[in-house]
């Protein structure tokens, strides 16, 4: 049985609330840094109007948004209208409590972390028919349709790739998975993990394999550019929350940026060692554990924001694919190679 | 062979995604090619035709303009100088012998051809470095570059005239 201490408690109340604040404290940066991005790769300025160098430019959007008449279109099915941008964000709200981003601001200590990530990520497919569905609109309803079978198709390489993750690192709990990889860079699994010289070798090109299919797959889970086609601007006018507006859209938005640091935050947890320090502590040195935690939460969030920015680019470089393309790129080349990378996890495994 | 085929294909894939990030990437640290408008401003090219200035001192009231002009946007009304009236000189020494009492452009009108600007004969009418100069009426497009107000010119027509009924008065006794 749980005991309820004040530890407990606090972490109860605590977590939540920090998680909230730092989604949207993300969400706000990340539009700011997509923009500026955006505006570098094609040699424009961007923002710097609102604020120094428009830093205030998203606050400026949000205040904007806040203050929209939200209407409902003709027809529609008001309950699942409103439903829908809430589930898309709170299904990928509800994804943060598994990621560790240091040894206290971990929400739940999860055996089937990964696996608890699949399944909730399902509620996005769910919110973007509910959205598509019954705002009675045809563009919505064939964004929704496109986006469900992208996201559908594009779940399994994820699911492939997270049961080879499984075997070949022996968990499916992110705490543990970032545990394995502590003290030094060389532990991150994408360097072959804390493991004997052969095996290192030998899981090296496993990790390069899974992390790019793992990027690709999660760029199309979240929707991102160059699998935007349930978005689609040039032929869906904006796909699925065509008919949203204000603080309903802007629901949405979130959904999409959480979604983006849910997929960065895996892979770094996966793959490059998660919280852990590339060098060591400066607080075990102090012996102080809470600058410790600090610098975990520090380490976290930078790998995450580095693939993050990776996220961007893509979307900024690639074009957007076709709807049979994408299908292609699922099917025929990642499905396979993530087959391949269980198999050859199998092998890794019994070394 | 096929295995091959596949695996080469998948490969050049990868990495022709790569090769356009990395363009991407060299263009992040480009200079902006933007210029902030209207902060900054392009240097306009030599021959740039934009709105039209007056020198009206060096106006000799010829009409040449207003005749060149393919739109008839430029409204010029001019009086005969009285015997004892010195009208002064243009800065390149023509005499003048014209009060020039209304010089009007409508710039709604214009249509930024130049030909105005070619015909004139003491180089008095030409074109300056503005083009903002937008305006919420169009009635305030019209610029007004003579020395004289309405009353002005009113009054010199009226001398004009009682000088010229004095002088058919006197060719009459005669």
């Amino acid at each position: 049985m749980m005991t309820l201490n004040i530890a407990f408690v606090s972490k109860l109340l605590i977590i939540p609330i920090f998680f909230g604040i730092f989604v949207s404290l993300f969400a706000l940066f990340a539009v700011y840094a997509e923009r500026k991005i955006s505006a570098r790769v094609q040699n424009r300025i961007g923002p710097n109007r609102v604020g120094p160098y428009g830093l205030l430019q998203t606050i400026a959007d949000i205040l904007k948004l806040i203050q929209k008449e939200a209407p409902y279109p003709f027809g529609s099915d008001k309950i699942f209208f409103n439903l829908a941008p809430i589930l898309s964000f709170a299904a990928s709200f509800v994804i943060f409590s598994v990621l560790p981003f240091n040894y206290y601001l971990c929400g739940l200590d999860l055996n089937l972390g990964l696996i608890f990530i699949i399944a909730i990520g399902g509620f996005n497919v769910i919110s973007i028919l509910f959205a598509g569905w019954s705002s009675n609109n045809k563009y919505s309803l064939l964004g929704s349709m496109r986006s469900a079978s992208q996201m559908i198709s594009y779940e399994i390489p994820i699911a492939l790739i997270f049961a080879a993750v499984f075997i070949a690192f022996n968990s499916l709990n992110t705490i543990d998975i970032t545990k394995a990889q502590e003290n030094y860079f060389f532990n991150w699994n994408i360097f072959g993990g804390d493991n004997h010289l052969l095996k290192r070798i030998l899981i090296i090109p496993f990790s390069a394999i899974s992390v790019i299919i793992l990027f690709i797959a999660f760029l199309a889970e979240a929707n991102r550019t160059p699998f935007d086609i349930p978005e689609a601007e040039s032929e869906l006018v904006a796909g699925f929350h065509t008919e949203y507006s204000g603080i309903k859209f802007s629901f949405f938005f979130l959904a999409e940026y959480s979604n983006m640091f849910i997929a960065a935050a895996l892979i770094s947890i996966i793959f490059l060692g998660g919280f852990s320090s590339p060098f060591g502590y400066i607080g075990s040195l102090l012996n102080s554990n809470f600058i410790i935690n600090i610098e975990q939460f520090f380490w976290f969030t930078i790998k995450s924001l580095s693939i993050v920015f990776l996220q961007m680019m893509v979307r900024w470089t690639l074009p957007r694919l076709r709807a049979d393309q994408l299908m292609n790129l699922c099917w025929k080349y990642l499905i396979p190679y993530s087959l391949v990378a269980v198999f050859y996890a199998l092998i890794i495994s019994y070394i | 062979m096929f295995i091959y085929d596949y695996i080469k294909e998948s490969y050049e894939g990868l990495i022709s995604s790569v090769k356009a990030l990395s363009v991407g990437f060299k263009h992040l640290f480009n200079k902006p090619v933007t210029i902030q408008y209207p902060e900054v401003k392009l240097k306009l090219p030599e021959k740039s035709r934009n709105r039209i200035a007056v020198i009206i001192d060096d106006c000799i009231g010829c009409y040449q303009c207003e005749r060149a002009c393919p739109v008839q946007c430029i409204e010029i009304e001019t009086v005969k100088a009285l015997p004892g009236e010195d009208l002064g000189k243009t800065s390149d020494g023509r005499k003048k012998a014209l009060w020039v009492t209304k010089f009007d452009i409508d710039f709604a009108k214009c249509c930024f051809c130049g030909l105005c600007v070619y015909p004139c004969p003491t180089e008095c009418i030409k074109m300056t470095e503005e083009y903002e100069y937008s305006v919420y009426d169009r009635r305030n497009l019209i610029y007004s570059f003579s020395k004289f107000s309405t009353e002005e010119a009113e009054q010199k027509k009226k001398n004009f005239e009682l000088y010229g009924s004095q002088k058919k008065e006197e060719i009459n006794k005669n």
